[in-house]
């Protein structure tokens, strides 16, 4: 019943839901876009100069920047494509019938549920601590020796712990995806002479594209902006190996007191959010269409 | 060649047995219709013959060769599914190429005998179309296009008409049948409509729980059938089976009569009953009529337009030399 005066009647009723959305949206970006042009430190939280562009141009022309960039795009790629390639994997396994199938999903998605601090700090502890974690010893036991995670390979660790918590994720939708796959289809292709290679190939991975889709949408908007698990690990460090853009914008006022170039990175963040925004929905968005 | 033979095969889901053995010859170039109730394992014996499910026991032979334990690609039989079962991202020109791109035929030879089978079939305007863009009767076309490109051995068609309105149900029986002319391939379908098995078939075969009843063309079945199960489900309306007494003066347990094989009158005849609901249908009318010979209505033809309405007195006469006459356990007696 979509007349003139349902319409009205819809849009009425929405109205509030909307205003109170906006103003929850509007004031804080409005609130930094203004810091963003202030000279303010904590140091000094009384006098707040106007400056201008000044605090963007040392924001992006702090050599850390660029570091911190690139960090985020191997932090991002990184766990996209160990969760995706992963999840594939793991979802077609889970797709079988065996013996315990249940509670071993349940094991797989478990990982959801732990909070990514705890989820980091057990990683960090009791996982890749060199002498007395659970990858240490196994290599030690091997006669390899052991690496100091944190120190060595700092990103990688981190792409790692966030990865191990995404991957259940990735895993729930692909194989919900899987599971929707019609019988009939895989038989149709099995007679048509597709061996399982091939109908993975043409069968299988066609159909799970959408899924494919909304894991990369969705993953890539949570981490771009990860933040506690390198807290809690490495900090950022050594130097700022591990430093992705967030972090960086938080350490301008945890570490630095310079609440006017957070807020200039704040939008800086926001403006490179939009564009990956805007390449990935250009680049597979069209799955989306029906 | 299409020649394909059942020995005992079996077929049993754990402890369930839908196929108790069973042996059937299916000939080079025969049509054949296996037809039945819903769940009495049609769609089994075919995927059986398919070679998508394994056989419990005994042996398929497909052209001489043992093919039980074949994979289904490996037995050159290709297959139409009731879903269809099209690839829903691929044109329809990629769904038809399929078979042959996986065969590793070249893509000269492929697109010469995709447009050949998108001409013959009426696809060639929709040769770019998604699955999702087609009607009905055109993903039907796709589906029958992709099985013959491939040129197989035997066709094997499960219910490929039962998700079509009824008029195009009968232009595709046709086409089936005419491609079945055209191609002169062994062609076994499966079907719950007698309608579909009669039209088509070059031999019937009818099945109940797993178990062949009878196997003959669709005349034998019609004038000779070898049972009370045989005789209810084939014929359209179904024919009248009386017990009791009436039975008795044919010297049977049941007596079976077609509603096209019962004379009618206003004035005399052998059973006296009262119109029940008559149906109209121009080129004949269906009477419903309640008699005491029988606890359940008669059904009666007349052909063309017969007068009565509900609640008239009617005097029924079975034509004596159609009669059919089964014994105690159902079976037919000659
Ligand atoms: N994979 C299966 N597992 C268990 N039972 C099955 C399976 N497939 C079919 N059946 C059973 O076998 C019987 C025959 O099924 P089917 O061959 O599909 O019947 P039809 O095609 O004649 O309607 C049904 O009772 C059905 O429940
Ligand atoms: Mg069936």
């Amino acid at each position: 019943m979509a007349t003139l005066h349902t319409k009205n009647a819809a849009r009425a009723m929405m109205a509030p839901a909307v205003i109170v959305l906006l103003i929850w949206m509007i004031v804080p970006l409005a609130m930094t876009l203004y810091f963003s042009t202030l000279n303010y430190t904590l140091y000094n939280p009384f006098s707040t100069p106007f400056v201008g562009f000044e605090n963007y141009s040392y924001f992006l022309n702090d050599p850390t920047f660029l570091a911190a960039l690139a960090n985020t795009l191997v932090l991002v790629l990184g766990v996209l494509a160990i969760t995706v390639g992963g999840g594939i994997l793991i979802a077609l396994l889970l797709d079988q019938d065996f013996y315990g199938v249940n509670i071993v999903r349940l094991l797989v998605i478990a990982p959801f549920f732990v909070m990514p601090t705890v989820a980091a700090l057990v990683w960090k502890n009791m996982m890749m601590n060199p002498v007395y974690g659970v990858i240490g010893q196994f290599l030690q036991a091997l006669g390899i020796a052991p690496i100091d995670w944190m120190t060595d390979v700092p990103l990688l660790s981190i792409v790692i712990i966030v990865a191990w918590q995404w991957l259940p994720f990735a895993t729930l939708i692909l194989l919900t995806a899987l599971q929707s796959l019609s019988m009939d289809q895989k038989e149709a292709a099995e007679m048509d002479g597709a061996g399982a290679l091939s109908i993975f190939w043409y069968i299988t991975l066609p159909h799970m594209s959408r899924a494919i889709t909304v894991v990369i949408l969705i993953q890539t908007i949570f981490l771009l902006s990860i933040y506690a698990e390198i807290l809690v690990t490495t900090q950022g460090g050594p130097g700022s190996q591990s430093t992705n853009i967030t972090y960086l914008v938080a350490q301008q006022a945890t570490s630095y007191g310079d609440i006017g170039a957070a807020s200039a990175g704040g939008i800086v963040a926001v403006i490179l959010a939009n564009i990956v925004a805007i390449f990935l929905v250009r680049l597979i968005g069209k799955n989306l269409d029906a | 060649m299409g020649q394909i033979h059942l020995e005992k095969v079996r077929k049993a889901f754990g402890d369930v047995v839908i196929i108790p053995e069973l042996d059937l010859q299916i000939e080079d170039g025969e049509f054949v219709v296996f037809v039945g109730p819903s769940g009495c394992g049609k769609s089994t014996l075919l995927r059986l013959i398919a070679g998508l499910e394994d056989v419990t026991g005994g042996k398929i032979v497909i052209d001489g060769k043992d093919a039980t334990e074949l994979p289904p690609a490996k037995r050159g039989l290709a297959m139409v599914f009731q879903s269809y079962a099209l690839y829903p991202h691929m044109s329809v020109r990629k769904n038809i190429a399929f078979p042959l791109k996986m065969a590793g035929m070249d893509k000269a030879e492929i697109d010469k005998r995709v447009d050949y089978a998108a001409k013959t079939l009426n696809l060639d305007n929709y040769i770019d179309r998604r699955p999702a863009q087609l009607s009905g009767g055109q993903r039907q076309r796709v589906a029958i296009g992709r099985a013959i490109v491939r040129e197989p051995e035997a066709f094997l068609f499960d219910e490929p008409l039962s998700n079509l309105d009824a008029a195009l149900r009968v232009g595709m029986r046709l086409e089936i049948s005419e491609l079945h002319q055209r191609l002169k391939t062994t062609m076994v379908y499966v079907t719950h409509d007698q309608v579909e098995a009669m039209t088509m078939a070059d031999k019937i075969v009818v099945l109940r729980a797993g178990n062949i009843e009878q196997v003959g063309s669709p005349l034998e079945l019609y004038t000779a059938p070898r049972n009370t199960f045989v005789a209810g489900f084939i014929g359209s309306p179904k024919m009248n089976l009386i017990g009791g007494a009436e039975a008795g003066k044919f010297n049977a347990a049941t007596m079976g009569i077609r509603p096209e094989h019962v004379r009618l009158s206003t004035s005399e005849g052998a059973w006296k009953g009262t119109v029940k609901v008559s149906e109209h249908l121009g080129s004949d009318t269906f009477l419903h009529v309640e008699s005491p010979v029988h606890d359940e209505p008669l059904t009666v033809r007349a052909g063309g337009e017969f007068p009565v309405h509900s609640g008239d007195v009617v005097y029924l006469t079975p034509e004596p030399d159609k009669v059919h006459r089964f014994d105690a356990n159902g079976l037919a007696i000659r």
